[in-house]
């Protein structure tokens, strides 16, 4: 926890809301608690990861990532999307293409196979400077993109979620798809990250 | 209802600026853009987000933009969601 003004002034409210609901009898107690654990504990990157590893590994299954994010990830388990159906798109890297996902307007983010966004996400500095300047931000997280490579900056909503799929590292044609996802970060889903 | 836009199509974002909540970003406003691709109909949020009833269920795109026309400068693309409201042919 930050413990920022504004972090605090917000815990209050949602504390205030969650006791005006519990009294009112629209959720029990422990209900809401429950709720968000077990949608916490579904939430890793290791999902998001699994999702690349697969497509890296099966050709048809990527086609399918690709046309159709939402219904491919539901193959492998994992449904997009919370209190309202979330639409997932999956952007695919290639040796001249790069993408890099942002939310400017709040912080849109695909909990589920990602898991907990990290602060720099949220923050106002990654979101303004990504869209206007992506080049320099990825070299501050140590990304030097290639100069021959175009950037797309994904601006996220609350109705379509993304996620990057990054390029296959060379030298990998033979590790299978478990070993594949240990070589996925969170960061490389996001686009900040080459893997 | 038909889609006003198929993918392809040369846009150009509204000037609007609203008091009330809107998804179109103020750094994309009067912006030429294409469309990618129409994402699905959902009720228009700069509405829904007044806490109002009566938000016209609209198409949503992916609107592709350069990044010169967005800050006169820099190679890269932008791509943002918009609804049809934020959207008028280019050229009209």
């Amino acid at each position: 926890m930050s413990g920022t003004h504004a972090d605090a002034l917000i815990s209050r409210q949602v504390r205030g809301l969650e006791a005006l609901l519990e009294e009112r009898g629209v959720v029990a107690g422990a209900a809401l608690d429950e709720a968000l654990d077990a949608f916490l504990a579904g939430s890793s990157p290791l999902n998001g990861a699994r999702v690349v590893a697969r497509a890296w590994t099966d050709p048809e299954f990527k086609e399918r990532l690709l046309a159709d994010g939402t219904s491919a990830v539901a193959e492998l388990g994992y449904a997009a999307g919370g209190v309202q159906p979330q639409r997932l798109r999956v952007v695919e890297n290639t040796a001249h293409t790069h993408n890099v996902i942002v939310c400017t307007l709040c912080s849109c983010y695909p909990v589920r196979l990602l898991g907990p966004s990290p602060s720099w996400y949220k923050s106002e500095a990654y979101r303004s400077r990504v869209v206007r300047e992506p080049r320099a931000v990825l070299a501050e997280f140590g990304f030097a993109v290639p100069l021959d490579t175009e950037i797309t900056v994904w601006d996220s909503s609350a109705e379509t979620r993304y996620m990057v799929l990054p390029r296959r590292p060379s030298g990998t044609e033979s590790l299978p798809e478990r070993a594949l996802t240990d070589l996925i970060t969170r960061n490389a889903l996001i686009g900040t990250a080459p893997q | 209802m038909a889609d006003r836009f198929a993918a392809g199509a040369r846009v150009r974002t509204v000037h609007h600026d609203p008091t009330h909540h809107t998804r179109l970003p103020r750094y994309a406003r009067g912006k030429r853009g294409v469309v990618i691709e129409p994402e699905g109909r959902h009720p228009l949020a700069d509405v829904s987000a007044q806490g109002r009833g009566d938000a016209p269920v609209e198409q949503v795109y992916a609107v592709r933009f350069a990044a010169r026309e967005l800050w006169g400068e820099g190679e890269h693309g932008v791509v943002l969601d918009l609804w049809e409201s934020h959207l008028e042919p280019e050229g009209d």
